[in-house]
């Protein structure tokens, strides 16, 4: 393959790509938003959340993962795919126990942007799991309410990656897999407040709490209260 | 042998120091390598019954990783346990064959003479009984593990005896024989589990010349096997039909001083037992085609990947290896070949059916939790540490070594156009003789429910739950890779058995086997296990219908891996071709009101509570 | 030429906080409009008790906690044509529903007025009892959403939808012109 780039289309509009990238990559380039819950600036690929699938060239893929390769044709806004991946974002509200109107990430938690921008409004069929996991309080800054986490293991590469600690990782199988700290809780663990894992922006749900920062920001100046997730990188579009 | 609890007095016990250093000993066996860590967890397992917090803790510094990361190990496999399980472990198998054979009876007999119920280990530490999914014996169902044997047909008289046996301190392995430590490891295996053949082939249970293709092999250059193997037209056997040839071309086309050739011996789908009578009976044909497969691509390391549930086959597979060393035909120079060097380890799984995949058969080899890698990389050009990596199933490397044998036009005049050669079939379920037949590619359902003596069957289930469920006006449909793709499984289900009973076990399968790595697969078949259940209670309406079609079409769409793509087809396929069963459980919602929701249910513990009746929804209120 | 007829329109709260209510009061003066082109039946806004006749729309706040709100759910499915769902209590349970994920226990509704009225850390019950008078309803096991009971049509999330967000929703339904909402106004809190 050369080094110069190519270019292929998402919705119909082209897109310029190096080499290497995969396509959500080289979509944020261009300012193509193509919704997405595990993956993050900075992290490893991961592909679990399945909400950035696009269809490529016929073949639905994680547009997180799949390499973007030359007159590839995506499908990313159309209503098929976003009917999916609402499927999929209400699968993670079922799954989990998610009380916006309690919970301190409201406002700013992608989750439930990533609802409002895909419309999940409707009555669904969907059962909540309503599962029962205790809280973790024991750390004197940080608290971990994993009802709310959505198995994203953005803290888990965060940790493993860019502080170097790997203070949390994933126990379990299946419906039970979750993610846990390494030791009997929180406080056994080098977590510091200052980590790249506990900065806000890396747990993208309620589930890593800072203490005694909660509810600072009124509603209006929330993350999300002016506008739709994803508008920072569809901003870039010339 | 049940490990100290720590005396939080912040002194290690004598005790707690001597597993320690079991621990430690176990690991260094190991080479302290996380890539181990798979048979670091087995060992320690065995040895102490469970991985306990501080024996994760021991493990993690022996092999330099986050005590998190062995435990993230440990929880995965369905074999290893966090909790204490007894000295001797009973796993049933619970796969619906098994229960349409008389499993209830079996559980009963366990429980009453044991004394404990299923999912429950006594209070003295000798004993646990709990379920597992299928172990690969249907033919002789029901069947169980015992530790690291197998006992199969199982009566309820069977079962009792069998508890006694194992109270009045019995081995497990006195079960098989009085003089099991006297028996070779073959004679060991056989007189376990029987191997069933009930029609050979020509090509893989028919008299089978010893290393007739390996000699072959071993004079062509490396580019003529592949071609060789690619003109024959064998495409993989367990399932998904790859050409073998082209992935064979593939790995060996990677600039790599490393290549590896792994077998897919994780046989895990429900109802598919036809590599255990290859590994049992064709050892030697299975490491033959390893062995050519590894020059094919110039591997000079191999591995066999064996489900936790056949381990009872380890031994045997062992002493084949150990015997093929010495009489030259494995590890180095092989057939006085200078430069031909191959040897192949057997690595044992732990009780995880997603295994098979080969993505996350990798995961496990490399010491990680079983889940599927993200392609691409395919295995062929990065799999085992970054390495190319070419995975076959069993079946597929016997076929390649009768290949190189007899030849390409040989096999390729077998069977039929796209699906050349012979199957094994693993036949089992509502028929008089289930067992394994090798035919060629292009028999109908009905030609083989003959053979099997199954015309009786209203429904057969093709290539178990992640295949096909078909009726009877689908019986002339061919078992080709065209027709009915097939890794093997043929279950046969007669007029008096539940179709929604079948399909709500194998969507619970499918939940207990999800790996929990992608939101569509672990959290939707959960919804799809549920809303079978709603069938089964008479809850559902015609909408639920459009619901299981539709959730199913976003699971298969938006999965990552095989098993979230198929785990919907004991549905989708059971609704095409049994839709009666669905429509005449499902109610029309007339009133807007919910069946799922029962009133009466709900109130009943506040009744107790408030000691009162309702006085809305009891007639009887105030009477 | 008549008048084209009005639409009905019934209100209930059920295991809410009232508070979904008072953002239809939010709707401001822009109720003056509405109100042109509806009739309220039953609802605590009208303080009519029972039907006095079929509905158009029937408009839900809060889940259902005890057997009463599943009484009146009932009437409101079996008296409307059209039932919303407003707010995230009626939605998917909301606050009262945060007893649910509690309810894993063997003797869980037991367990949780216990520790609501008795057992407590920050309790002052000189009683020491649960309250059990005849006259209130019995509770149900746990807190239920509203299409979890019935059929629903329609849900207009927020807790509580904004005012905006419940006129514009409902004035287009009556319009019948009602495609969704705008996406930039969707809020769960």
């Amino acid at each position: 393959m050369s080094d110069t780039g190519f270019t292929f289309t998402i919705d119909g509009l082209p897109v310029q790509a190096k080499p290497g990238q995969t396509i959500m990559e080289a979509a944020d380039d261009a300012g193509v938003y193509i919704p997405r819950l595990c993956d993050h600036e900075g992290l490893r690929h991961q592909g679990g959340c399945r909400v950035c699938t696009v269809k490529a060239s016929g073949r639905s893929v994680a547009a997180c993962t799949q390499p973007a390769t030359p007159d590839l044709v995506v499908e990313n806004e159309s209503e098929h795919i976003n009917s999916m991946r609402r499927d999929l974002v209400e699968m993670l509200f079922h799954e989990g126990n998610h009380l916006c109107p309690i919970c301190e990430a409201s406002g700013n938690c992608e989750l439930q942007a990533m609802a409002y921008r895909l419309d999940m409004t409707q009555p669904t069929k969907f059962p909540y799991l309503e599962p029962c996991r205790a809280l973790d309080a024991s750390h004197p800054d940080i608290a971990l309410d994993t009802n709310r986490c959505i198995s994203c293991g953005r803290c888990i590469r965060a940790s493993q990656d860019v502080d170097g600690k790997g203070i949390f990782g994933y126990v379990g199988r299946g419906i039970h897999r979750r993610v846990a700290v390494n030791g009997v809780d929180l406080a056994h663990t080098d977590a510091a407040v200052t980590d790249d894992a506990i900065s806000a922006d890396v747990c993208p749900v309620g589930c890593i709490i800072r203490k005694r920062v909660g509810f600072s920001k009124p509603i209006g100046s929330r993350e999300f209260d002016d506008g739709l997730i994803g508008q920072k990188i569809e901003s870039k579009r010339k | 042998m049940v490990e100290a609890h720590s005396t939080g007095n912040g002194v290690a016990a004598p005790k707690d120091a001597r597993n320690s250093r079991a621990i430690t000993g176990i690991c260094d066996r190991f080479g302290n390598d996380p890539h181990r860590m798979l048979d670091i967890l087995r060992a320690v397992q065995d040895r102490f019954r469970w991985i306990s917090p501080t024996a994760m803790e021991t493990i993690a510094e022996a092999t330099g990783l986050t005590r998190i990361a062995v435990e993230g190990v440990a929880s995965f496999y369905s074999f290893l346990s966090l909790e204490p399980k007894g000295a001797i472990t009973i796993r049933l198998c619970d796969d619906i064959v098994d229960r349409f054979a008389g499993l209830d009876d079996v559980v009963k007999s366990f429980e009453d003479e044991l004394g404990i119920k299923l999912g429950t280990t006594s209070v003295d530490g000798r004993f646990s009984l709990e379920y597992t999914p299928c172990i690969g014996m249907c033919d002789q169902a029901p069947a169980a593990m015992i530790n690291d044997i197998v006992v199969t047909r199982l009566t309820k008289e069977k079962a009792r005896s069998i508890a006694r046996a194992l109270q009045s301190e019995a081995r497990p392995q006195d079960l098989i024989s009085p003089q099991f430590d006297a028996l070779s490891p073959y004679e060991r295996v056989t007189m376990a589990v029987d191997s069933n053949i009930k029609h050979a082939g020509e090509v893989l249970l028919g008299p089978v010349p010893r290393d007739a293709g390996l000699e072959k092999a071993s004079v062509l250059q490396p580019e003529q096997i592949v071609a060789e193997v690619e003109a024959s037209g064998l495409r993989g056997c367990g399932g998904a039909g790859f050409t073998t040839g082209a992935k064979w071309r593939l790995a060996a086309a990677e600039a790599d001083t490393d290549r590896f050739v792994f077998c897919n011996a994780d046989e895990g789908e429900p109802g598919t037992f036809k590599d255990r009578v290859l590994l049992t009976e064709r050892a030697d044909l299975l490491i033959e085609g390893m062995t050519i497969a590894a020059r094919a691509v110039g591997a000079s390391e191999g591995l066999i990947y064996l489900r936790g549930e056949y381990v009872y086959l380890q031994e045997h597979l062992e002493s084949v290896l150990t015997e093929r060393r010495t009489r030259g035909v494995l590890g180095t120079d092989i057939m006085g070949k200078a430069g031909f060097d191959f040897d192949i380890r057997v690595q044992m799984g732990a009780g995880a059916y997603i295994c098979g995949e080969e993505g996350a058969l990798i995961s496990s080899c490399e010491g990680l939790p079983g889940e599927p890698k993200t392609r691409p990389p395919y295995p062929v050009n990065r799999g085992y540490l970054g390495h190319p990596t070419v995975v076959n199933n069993v079946e597929t490397f016997c076929h390649a070594a009768r290949i190189l044998d007899r030849g390409d036009e040989w096999f390729h005049a077998i069977g039929t156009k796209g699906s050349h050669g012979t199957k094994l079939f693993s036949v089992s379920g509502d028929c008089l003789n289930p067992g394994v037949y090798e035919l060629p590619y292009g028999l109908s359902v009905a030609e083989l429910l003959r053979m099997v003596s199954g015309e009786d069957a209203a429904a057969v289930l093709v290539g178990g739950p992640s295949g096909t469920m078909i009726s009877r006006d689908s019986f002339q449909r061919k078992l080709t890779f065209d027709d009915l793709a097939t890794g093997g499984a043929i279950i046969v289900f007669s007029g008096k058995r539940n179709i929604l009973e079948i399909v709500e076990y194998y969507m619970s399968f499918f939940v207990h086997e999800s790996c929990g790595y992608c939101t569509p697969c672990r959290v939707g078949n959960v919804f799809l296990q549920k809303a079978i259940q709603k069938f089964r209670k008479g809850n559902a309406d015609s909408s639920d219908i459009d619901y299981l079609r539709d959730l199913s079409a976003t699971i298969i769409e938006t999965s990552r891996c095989g098993l979230g793509v198929t785990s919907p087809n004991p549905i989708l396929s059971t609704l095409e071709n049994f839709p009666l069963v669905y429509s005449a459980v499902s109610k029309k919602s007339e009133d807007g009101m919910k069946a799922t929701f029962d009133i009466q249910s709900a109130i009943e513990e506040a009744r107790g509570i408030a000691k009162r009746r309702s006085y809305i929804f009891d007639r009887d209120y105030g009477k | 030429m008549s008048e084209p007829r009005k639409a009905r329109i019934a209100t209930t709260s059920l295991a809410g906080c009232f508070g979904c209510h008072m953002a239809i009061l939010d709707i401001d003066e822009r109720l003056i409009e509405l109100l042109k082109l509806v009739d309220i039946d039953r609802s605590p806004l009208t303080d009519i008790k029972r039907f006095t006749q079929r509905c158009d729309i029937g408009i839900i706040e809060g889940g259902c906690c005890n057997e009463e709100n599943v009484h009146v759910l009932r009437d409101f499915r079996r008296n409307c044509d059209v039932l919303i769902a407003l707010g995230q209590c009626a939605i998917m349970g909301g606050l009262p529903a945060m007893r649910n994920a509690i309810m894993h226990s063997d003797d869980p509704l037991r367990e949780c007025l216990e520790e609501a009225y008795i057992s407590g850390p920050y309790l002052r019950n000189t009683t020491h009892n649960i309250p059990n008078d005849p006259a209130l309803p019995l509770m149900l096991d746990k807190v239920y959403s509203c299409a979890d009971v019935v059929e629903i049509d329609y849900q207009i999330p927020g807790c509580a939808p904004s005012g905006d967000v419940i006129y514009s929703a409902l004035s287009r339904l009556l319009a019948g012109k009602f495609h969704g909402f705008d996406r930039e106004t969707i809020r769960f809190d």
